[in-house]
């Protein structure tokens, strides 16, 4: 899947994370994607539900070899 | 402003105290709805962390003036960058140290009895989580039912108190928390018994627990006296300790009785339910203790943290045995039920040996109430 930036957050602990994917989406224009990595399992709740509280898409998310990966729309 | 943290065990405290409290649960609404810290005198306001990010500024209207705030997540990381942000806004504040998982992971051993010749009995209350496991102790010996996966806390406490753990029981095959069970007697060379029907998938070697095989404790005569009681499992098996306790495992609880579907045959077992409450309950004393293997809800609790009552009193009081209507009975327990533990499926084959997921999916398997009962 594309995406117009990568942000790795791989072995960061809640929070950050989530910190650190709202201030890369701060740099993005409305319409781009931003890739996400994480290994913290609540990642994905807290992604989703953070996503749809501020009016971005998650486009798409999977897992690959232990690493939890997300696609966001700005929105 | 400092930022303090407060442990599981001091959280457990001011629970069993009945303490009012401020708690602000950080995590996101479907788990705070799933699971909490509870409590009679806690109020409660969730506001998931990432909608703080940008300040509280929101939220302190709505906090108190006077009181402290305990702040809760997850983990502890979002709890406490929330709780500096509300301490640089002049409040109170302290957090979960190591958050739900912590919570979730408490154990706190109270004595519930005295055994004859100085024997004593042990209750350990998991209280984030509502599960409840025992310590048997005579002489020197210890025997333990229906141990958690924080194995290190019993074998810890019968090294305080100069006890060797000899026997292991399990009443049940757990479909709500991971046993510590098998762990803790290959640590220590107990003996590890199962109810045999219960435990037909099983990988591992086990001693079968059956009717009339009594297992004394120590060099004195404490029993341990186990009793058939199938219906929340087709193996549940009670014990009767000392002439004065039934360890009731997850067929009847204080205020409830225990759910027959959990391994998938609701059907079938409620009759065998309704023959262990209503026939071979009551044929014994009304004056045994009855110490449950699960609490629900914080009302449960006795003033000083434990969970028991007198079979009379049960039969007088707890709703669940007292459906004289068959045909009311089976509606009861298979039409109404609550949703099924998290991931209990997974539980039940790794209590079974089946499956060996590393400490963290454990965990993360466990989380939530354990959900075993009926009202």
């Amino acid at each position: 899947m594309n995406s117009d930036k990568v942000l790795d957050a791989k072995g960061l602990a809640c929070p950050m994370p989530i910190v650190k994917t709202k201030n890369e989406m701060n740099e993005l224009d409305s319409g781009q994607v931003l890739e996400i990595h994480a290994t913290d399992k609540g990642a994905k709740a807290d992604l989703t539900a953070w996503a749809k509280s501020v009016g971005h898409e998650l486009v798409n998310h999977a897992e690959e070899g232990g690493v939890l990966k997300f696609w966001i729309k700005k929105g | 402003m400092s930022v303090n943290p407060m442990t599981a065990k001091e959280v457990a405290t001011k629970v069993v105290n009945k303490e009012s409290f401020f708690l602000l649960d950080v995590r996101n609404e479907d788990a705070f709805q799933d699971w909490k810290v509870e409590g009679e005198n806690i109020q409660y306001l969730n506001v998931p962390y990432f909608d703080l990010l940008d300040g509280v500024g929101e939220i302190l209207p709505k906090l108190p003036q006077d009181q402290e705030v305990l702040v809760v997540c997850a983990k502890e990381g979002s709890s406490i960058m929330v709780a500096e942000m509300l301490s640089e806004e002049g409040k109170t504040v302290a957090y979960l140290k190591g958050g739900m998982k912590a919570w979730s992971e408490h154990l706190e051993p109270v004595k519930v009895g005295d055994l004859k010749d100085g024997g004593e009995l042990f209750q350990f209350v998991r209280i984030g989580k509502g599960c409840l496991s025992y310590m048997v102790v005579s002489n020197g010996e210890a025997a333990l039912i229906d141990a958690t996966r924080m194995t290190g806390v019993y074998t810890d406490f019968a090294q305080e108190i100069g006890a060797i753990i000899t026997h292991v029981f399990d009443t049940h095959l757990h479909a709500d928390h991971i046993s510590g069970g098998r762990k803790i007697a290959e640590a220590t060379n107990a003996t590890y018994w199962l109810p045999p029907k219960d435990a037909q998938e099983v990988t591992f070697r086990y001693q079968p627990l059956e009717e009339g095989q009594d297992v004394t404790i120590g060099n004195t005569t404490i029993t341990i006296q186990p009793l058939y009681s199938p219906g929340h499992t087709i193996g549940s098996t009670s014990f009767i300790i000392d002439e004065s306790y039934l360890l009731s495992g997850d067929i009847l609880f204080i205020d409830s009785i225990g759910r027959p579907d959990l391994a998938g045959l609701a059907e079938d077992w409620v009759g065998d339910l309704r023959e262990t409450l209503y026939t071979r309950y009551k044929e014994l004393s009304d004056e045994l203790i009855v110490l449950p293997a699960h609490f629900m809800i914080m009302e449960e609790l006795n003033d000083d943290g434990s969970v028991s009552e007198k079979l009379g009193t049960l039969f007088a009081k707890n709703h669940g045995l007292n459906i004289e209507d068959e045909a009311a009975f089976r509606e009861m327990v298979t039409g109404n039920l609550p949703p099924q533990p998290n991931a209990y499926q997974e539980i039940r084959e790794m209590n079974m040996g089946k499956i060996s997921p590393d400490e963290e999916k454990q965990r993360e398997m466990e989380i939530g109430p354990n959900r075993c009962a009926v009202r």
